[in-house]
């Protein structure tokens, strides 16, 4: 067995792995770092199929923002998640059943279309370049034939972001002293500074 | 032996149907239920990356990079929406949710 089958082999039986157990832990927090297994294994499957760029970004993005953002929610929730388990083995059956179907439909359309020949021979809009690194030949593509769906995606971005900050963002209760940035700014000698006028020996008045 | 295209489409097909059923079995917490559908466009990055790899295509990657963005824009929106409905009713439950009557 070559080198990159048994590596090939270990990611993905670990990603297979970790995804059974993010669906089937009994504490979130477990399924949490599950997924953090699942997406780093899969990096590795990335690195096998020559794409590191993306697994680079897999792990910064998947590892680093989103399961620790799930981490900080489900750590932040204060919920019995003992009682959302009830009824856990209710649609075991049905689960079982619809996943076997898909499973075995994935894998006959595979299947099929192993037997049935090769892909069609199409054109590569992108042919991957041998010559350079893999960030910069998807860097080469991303800022030239797709620089529109790149500027979409700061979009969804941009979008999401102010979507979440409006979603989260809420008034203080009365009573709390907030910062009023333009009463600040328009403050002026005039209505900062009181001159008082103090006789020796009388204190300041009121 | 060498690892072919259909390895890593057999191994995103699992994760997907993974995915799928993990949304059935945890039905009523909806922090899992995110998790599955990360699962599931975890499955649809695999073989975007397995055919861009085997037809020599980068597009294909260019197009995981999209899916990845949207991935993280859908569970931060979603985890925001997480927090503001548990602030409002305690509970994060599927079948509770039910305010609008949809």
């Amino acid at each position: 067995m070559t080198l990159p089958a048994l590596f090939f082999y270990l990611f993905a039986s670990m990603t297979v792995a970790a995804g059974l157990m993010v669906i089937s832990s009994k504490n979130p927090v477990h399924s949490v770092l599950f997924l953090i297994l699942a997406f780093v294994n899969a990096a590795g499957l990335f690195v096998l199929m020559g794409a590191e760029f993306l697994a680079m970004i897999l792990v910064v993005v998947y590892v680093g923002a989103v399961a620790v953002l799930f981490m900080f929610v489900t750590m932040m929730l204060d919920v019995d998640f003992a009682e959302l388990r009830d009824g856990f083995l209710q649609y075991l059956p049905v689960g079982v059943l619809v996943g076997l179907i898909m499973l075995s439909e994935l894998v006959l359309v595979v299947g099929a279309w192993a037997t049935s020949g090769a892909l069609p021979k199409t054109e590569a809009r992108a042919p991957i370049p041998t010559d350079v690194t893999n960030a910069e030949a998807l860097g080469r593509v991303l800022y030239t034939d797709h620089i529109l769906l790149f500027q979409a995606a700061g979009l969804v971005l941009l979008v999401a972001m102010v979507g979440a900050i409006v979603l989260t963002l809420r008034e203080r209760r009365a009573g709390v002293k907030r910062q009023d940035i333009a009463t600040q700014v328009a403050r002026g000698p005039a209505t900062a500074i009181e001159v008082v006028k103090v006789r020796s020996g009388e204190g300041i008045p009121g | 032996m060498t690892v072919s295209l259909e390895h890593y489409l057999v191994v995103a097909a699992i994760l997907f149907t993974l995915g799928v059923f993990g949304i059935f079995l945890n039905r009523k917490n909806v922090i899992v239920i995110l998790m599955s559908i990360e699962l599931i466009l975890l499955a649809v990055n695999i073989n975007l990356v397995a055919f861009s790899t085997h037809m020599g295509d980068l597009t294909g990657q260019v197009f995981a990079l999209f899916v990845l963005t949207v991935a993280a824009a859908e569970a931060a929106i979603g985890l925001a929406i997480l927090v503001v409905y548990f602030r409002n009713r305690g509970t994060i439950a599927v079948e509770d949710i039910n305010r609008m009557k949809g």
